[in-house]
């Protein structure tokens, strides 16, 4: 019998563009068909779960550290927790802003897991759901050797959060050439720009990679949100949660992935203009006021 | 995989081993070694909370307090204990895994409860390892939440320092931990009026305890009354009657305050007290000096009368005698050391002092290695160097290590090595003698109470170096010429 092998994921993207939202109807699309899966928040905010869990928050794995004063007091039941479709749940949390060392929070975390054997044989999947900005090296952990090995980036034609795709993947090819982690595609988080799946699609083939699923924007997905739900299982009839049992079924059946050819800045502006997302100007113009 | 496949075990042969120990002595070697850029082998510093940790030692009962991980705490008292043969009671807040995470203040609070209840100090000095320093603790806040908190006094003296190891080496330490020590004790202590007829001395980072004692005699000869800084002669060098004694030795503390109104701050180590002295010079109602280590005649001639001058005092008779009889020794030993290249490393400071009395017995300063300096330090040794013929085509090495020395060796010998107890591979590689002078000295006994400063630790520096010499001519001549006098 084939061993069956578990599928580490991470998720990237600005801040802001839907990562958690995407990545938790995802993981509810992969429970609905079957799959064992587990999610990692890897972001001080804490907010990778609530829907799966109902819960405003999680309690963290740094929340509990800070309550009994060290990692090694800690066991997994204290911050693993089960959800929609069994999907088990844990929360790295981390300092206060401006305090400490939220990297390292994020380090300690994910041993602490490992130790534990959060990481049973019966998964199918593990998601970490990363903070918008790699600051540092802590944040980057979920991609280390032996860690996730796919990356989906989630975008949307606004420029920011391209620039942004763009730089994750700049991030990638550092790390693939070191260790076996590569692009697994774009997700686009609609937001109803123009032109907005042919622009991703374009820019997805330019960085080498596809964009494996263009996700509109409905307001089914607040909707459910405001009951601390995924849409699946909310509305499980619902259009919008066919979107997201189709992306899980595309991320299920996935076998494109390749170390990504970042644009050059230029390029990436080129591309840019040629959506009129971005309007030409005369280079004199640059950096002159408007009323100047 | 059906079966293990046996790892094959690679056996160097003794011909590739002797080829190889013949390559590192090679001009080609040589080359690639200065080519190193990322790798650093036995560097000739420490870390700078090992020089804040000496300061602390050095003020009358003082707790060193270190704020960061336990193991760096152990190789800072360690490296004490094994140059001095002493303790170094000192305290670590212990940050681990969740202080990393969270930011040590936690740490920072139940530490110093805990020490100020135990240990009962009059002063905590609060220093940094690398950790709570690349998470960005910030100690200023960390200090008042805990006085406002009430884990210590609010009058409780708790001076403290940025000391992280990956910046400047120990003598950094040292300087911000006594610039820190100093602007507490003095802050709001200046009286109105003429300065006082006293003198502060700074001796910088120095692991002789023979040094400072010599000091305090030369100042009691003049009559001058003085605050000795930093002052570790009894902490790391205690009489043994059968009591512990938690805080052995160091500086009153009423005395350091006091040191504000004195009429001069002097210092002997210009690089390990560069922040100090700023602020002495900016706050102190005195003038502040800075002079070179006096180490040889010249240095101690400058250091003596520089104090005769400020105070208006004539050079003791006594010190004129020993002036004279150093000058004696010198003359009667120059010819066992004279004209022979030497290869010397340590601290700045130290170095200037050395290589200025090399230069007055004709002792070439071949290769005269800091391993971490600047072009400042560079510029004065060079400068110190054109003084005498014997400089003369003599090499400064900054940001060298003693593995660039190794190769130095090999390829443009000299007859000895003055370093402390990390040169002694390199001795041994190229079978020439160390003299062990500097920090630390962790493989002989009792140097450290030997003084090397003033005109006696001329004398003494002479007898080390010859006598070594002598003792290299009787152990290789031939029936011969084993003469009865040398």
């Amino acid at each position: 019998m084939a061993e069956k092998k578990m599928r580490q994921i991470a998720i990237y993207g600005k801040g802001g563009i839907g990562k958690s939202t995407t990545t938790q109807n995802t993981v509810a699309g992969l429970a609905s068909l079957g799959k064992k899966v587990m999610i990692i928040g890897c972001d001080p905010k804490a907010d990778s779960t609530r829907l799966i869990l109902h819960a405003k928050a999680q309690e963290t794995v740094m929340d509990k550290v800070r309550e009994l004063g060290t990692v090694e007091d800690l066991e997994l039941e204290d911050v693993l927790k089960w959800g929609y479709g069994d999907v088990k749940c844990v929360e790295s949390g981390g300092p206060e802003p401006g305090v400490g060392c939220a990297g390292r929070g994020v380090i300690t975390a994910i041993n602490f897991l490992e130790e534990e054997g959060a990481y049973t044989p019966d998964l199918d999947f593990v998601f970490y759901d990363v903070l918008g900005d790699v600051v540092c090296g802590g944040f980057a952990m979920p991609i280390r050797e032996n860690k996730a090995q796919e990356i989906y980036i989630v975008v949307s034609g606004e420029m920011m959060a391209m620039y942004a795709a763009n730089n994750i993947c700049k991030g990638i090819v550092k790390y693939a050439a070191s260790g076996s982690v590569r692009l697994a595609g774009l997700i686009c988080n609609s937001r109803n720009t123009d032109r907005e799946a042919d622009l991703i699609t374009a820019l997805a083939s330019k960085l080498g990679t596809q964009m494996i699923h263009f996700v509109p924007r409905d307001n089914q997905v607040q909707r459910a949100e405001l009951r601390r739900m995924t849409v699946i299982e909310y509305s499980p009839e619902h259009k919008q949660a066919n979107e997201y049992r189709e992306l899980a079924r595309k991320i299920a059946e996935n076998e494109m992935f390749v170390v990504p050819t970042p644009l050059e800045m230029e390029e990436l502006e080129d591309l840019l203009m040629e959506f009129g997302i971005m309007e030409v100007d005369d280079e004199e113009n640059i950096g002159k006021a408007e009323n100047a | 995989m059906t079966e293990n496949a046996v790892k094959k075990v690679y056996r160097t042969t003794p011909e590739e081993v002797d080829k190889v120990r013949k390559w590192i002595l090679t001009e080609d070697y040589k080359e690639k070694n200065f080519a190193r850029e990322a790798l650093v082998v036995n560097p000739a510093h420490a870390c700078q909370p090992l020089g804040a940790e000496m300061v602390a030692h050095g003020f009358k009962d003082t707790l060193p307090f270190v704020h960061g991980s336990q193991g760096c705490a152990s190789y800072f008292r360690s490296t004490f204990n094994r140059h001095f043969r002493e303790p170094a009671p000192t305290v670590a807040d212990a940050m681990t895994e969740d202080g990393a995470v969270f930011g040590g203040q936690n740490n920072l609070f139940e530490g110093l409860e805990n020490a100020y209840t135990l240990y009962k100090p009059k002063m905590m000095a609060v220093f940094t390892t690398c950790m709570p320093e690349v998470i960005g603790d910030d100690l200023t806040a960390f200090i008042r939440n805990a006085k406002s908190a009430g884990h210590v006094p609010e009058d409780f003296p708790l001076p403290y320092a940025n000391t992280p190891s990956f910046n400047g080496t120990h003598i950094n330490g040292y300087d911000s931990m006594l610039k820190s020590i100093l602007e507490y004790l003095t802050e709001g202590k200046k009286k109105d009026g003429a300065p006082k007829e006293s003198l502060n001395l700074i001796p910088g980072f120095d692991g002789n305890t023979a040094n400072y004692r010599e000091y305090k005699r030369i100042l009691e000869a003049f009559g001058i009354p003085y605050t000795l800084m930093a002052d570790i002669s009894d902490s790391f060098d205690s009489v043994c009657d059968g009591t512990y004694r938690l805080y052995p030795g160091g500086t009153p503390l009423e005395d350091a305050a006091d040191s504000i109104n004195a009429k001069a701050t002097i210092s002997l180590q210009k690089y390990s007290t560069i922040q100090t002295m700023r602020m002495v010079k900016d706050t102190f109602a005195g003038s502040a000096e800075v002079m070179p280590m006096p180490i040889g005649i010249k240095n101690t001639d400058a250091f003596l009368m520089k104090l005769s001058e400020l105070f208006g005092k004539p050079i003791p008779e006594e010190l004129k005698a020993e002036r004279g009889r150093a000058v004696d020794a010198m003359t009667d030993g120059h010819q066992y050391v004279h004209g022979k290249k030497f290869a010397v490393y340590g601290d700045p400071d130290y170095l200037l002092g050395l290589v200025s009395f090399m230069l007055e017995m004709g002792m070439i300063p071949w290769h005269v290695l800091c391993s971490r300096s600047n072009r400042k330090f560079e510029k004065e040794m060079k400068a110190l160097l054109e003084t005498s013929e014997f400089g003369t085509g003599c090499n400064v090495w900054i940001n060298r290590d003693l593995w660039h020395l190794h190769s130095l060796l090999a390829t443009d010998p000299v007859d000895g090595i003055i370093g402390d107890t990390h040169g002694k591979y390199l001795a041994r590689d190229h079978k020439i003698p160390l003299f062990r002078v500097g920090f630390p000295i962790i493989d002989r006994i009792n140097l450290h109470r030997t003084p090397l400063i003033g005109y006696n630790g001329a004398v003494n520096l002479l007898s080390m170096i010859a006598n070594k010499f002598l003792d290299i001519v009787d152990d290789t001549s031939d029936d011969q010429w084993f003469e009865m006098m040398r």
